[in-house]
């Protein structure tokens, strides 16, 4: 019986670096030192948005992505929500989330009223707003779109994972005006929201949105946690490209041949600790 | 109490899956997780249906805009789960039992709706990409910045490297020049511009999803949870 995958000790060794450097910064913050976190001007435009659908008298969209609670980016979106929510209620806005699965569904109701709550505007809140469409990718888009096109949101958000569809739904919004925020963990379909949208977040950007939001120092902390898994990244990267180019240049090196082995096939591979 | 039971169960099935990743035998652990989740999806599926059912219904007695389309949905929905549940048109694969053969069988009606009707419609729509590419392209590749102008230099060269078209032009080019051909510049901006950049970006999300992941975990966030 196996009680431990060797193979998979650095991942382990990795991600216990990673997670601690999380929690090492969440617990410096929430001790009072002072982080300066960038400005993202995505998640600063949300007000501008919701603002803009206030005066114009039209509703707020936001699709929540294709994939189902048990996906981050999911989660990650539900976040944004949340904060959409609030300044939505603040301003009284009309705030519409057509979701493609029902626990996402559940989830954003949840959300959403407890924003709808926290801005001490509770009776506003409807759950008629916040419905299931469909689990189909393309039947979804044609009933986001056919939306779009016949009430005319005057802010279209995406957050959370999208696929082939993030083209259609983004140009639909620019053809009707909106003022349009965009946030996936799809590297291939950032070119698309980044092309059709006013502002994308990239990658990053969309799971630091909670903390951004938020400003609770102890979700801020986890920012900084991140830029030194970032660090690591970069030195073991730097290292990497070194190794690997040395080794090319001296190809009768057996110190620099076990290096790179060790680092592709062990560190970063599934050769265990070596 | 509302939000602290779904972040424990969030809390004990992402631990649990975390210790089966590195630890063989709880890879039972793992697949018994799946499995719940599986189970409450499908309840889940129940919900959705119900909730749209309902909606469409409120939308078609109120007479509310659109309501036709409503309709249509409606009238969609039923008769396909109707024609499934009842297995319309499939040949038994037992004569002693009417209700045995696929419910997807080829010749069946939920077969003939899924190919004729369903999947028209959807690569109707999935075609309908092809000219939003157009004319954000259109938009994207303007020439109104440097920045603009090096994006449209370096589409010009990749639409151009992967069509015949581009390999015949620069066909001249001697084959130890080869990376100057638009086939071969098309490969150097791909594989090693486009791939850095992506690069980057995964490492980014990559660790954006493992500290979310925590932050679920330990229960710092918990805006998706609702309030208390």
């Amino acid at each position: 019986m196996q009680w431990f995958d060797r193979s998979r000790a650095w991942f382990g060794v990795i991600l216990l670096l990673v997670c601690g450097g999380v929690v090492i910064f969440t617990e410096l913050v929430k001790s009072g030192r002072n982080l300066h976190i960038r400005e993202i001007a995505g998640l600063k435009a949300i007000e501008e948005a919701v603002g803009r659908a206030t005066e114009m008298g039209r509703p707020c969209l936001f699709v929540p992505g294709l994939q189902d609670m048990n996906e981050i980016p999911t989660v990650a979106g539900i976040s944004v929500l949340s904060h959409v929510a609030r300044i939505a209620a603040e301003y009284d806005a009309t705030i519409e989330v057509p979701t493609s699965r029902s626990l996402v569904m559940t989830a954003a109701r949840e959300t959403v009223q407890a924003a709808y709550f926290s801005a001490g505007r509770a009776d506003a809140y409807s759950d008629d707003r916040i419905y299931y469409v469909t689990e189909e990718q393309f039947p979804y888009v044609a009933y986001l779109t056919g939306y779009m096109v016949r009430e005319k949101p005057a802010a279209c958000f995406y957050a959370g994972t999208f696929f082939a569809e993030s083209l259609i739904l983004a140009e639909t919004g620019n053809s009707i005006g909106a003022i349009q925020i965009a946030g996936t963990s799809e590297a291939s379909q950032l070119p698309f929201f980044v092309a059709a949208c006013d502002y994308t977040l990239i990658g990053e950007e969309l799971f630091a949105a909670s903390a951004y939001l938020s400003h609770e120092p102890h979700q801020l902390g986890s920012l900084k946690g991140q830029d030194a898994g970032k660090l690591l990244a970069a030195v073991l990267l730097a290292a990497g490209s070194l190794i690997a180019t040395a080794a090319a240049l001296m190809p009768n090196s057996h110190a620099l041949a076990m290096a790179l082995h060790f680092l592709k096939d062990n560190l970063l591979g599934k050769g265990g600790p070596g | 109490m509302k939000s602290n039971i779904p972040w424990l169960i969030a809390a004990v099935t992402g631990c649990t899956m975390i210790v089966a990743w590195f630890v063989p035998v709880a890879k039972d652990w793992r697949d018994e997780a799946g499995t719940w989740y599986e189970i409450l999806a499908a309840i889940a599926f129940v919900l959705g249906g119900a909730n749209l059912f309902t909606q469409h219904l409120q939308k078609i007695s109120a007479r509310r805009a659109g309501w036709g389309y409503s309709a249509v949905t409606l009238v969609a929905f039923v008769g396909t789960l109707v024609v499934g549940l009842l297995k319309v048109g499939v040949i038994p694969d037992d004569p002693n039992y009417p209700w045995s053969g696929y419910h997807q069988e080829e010749g069946s009606a939920l077969w003939w709706l899924f190919y004729y009707v369903y999947n028209p419609l959807t690569a109707a729509m999935f075609a309908l990409l092809a000219f939003y590419v157009a004319s954000a392209a259109f938009r994207a590749f303007r020439v109104k910045n440097a920045e603009a102008t090096l994006l449209l230099s370096t589409a010009f060269i990749v639409l151009l490297g992967r069509t015949y078209a581009g390999a015949w032009l620069t066909s001249p080019v001697p084959d130890e020049y080869s990376a100057l051909t638009f086939p071969g510049l098309t490969a150097i901006i791909l594989g090693v511009f486009n791939t850095a950049g992506q690069r980057a970006i995964m490492i980014g999300i990559a660790l954006g999803v493992a500290a979310t992941s925590l932050k679920v975990l330990l229960g710092v966030d918990r805006s998706y949870l609702g309030s208390d």
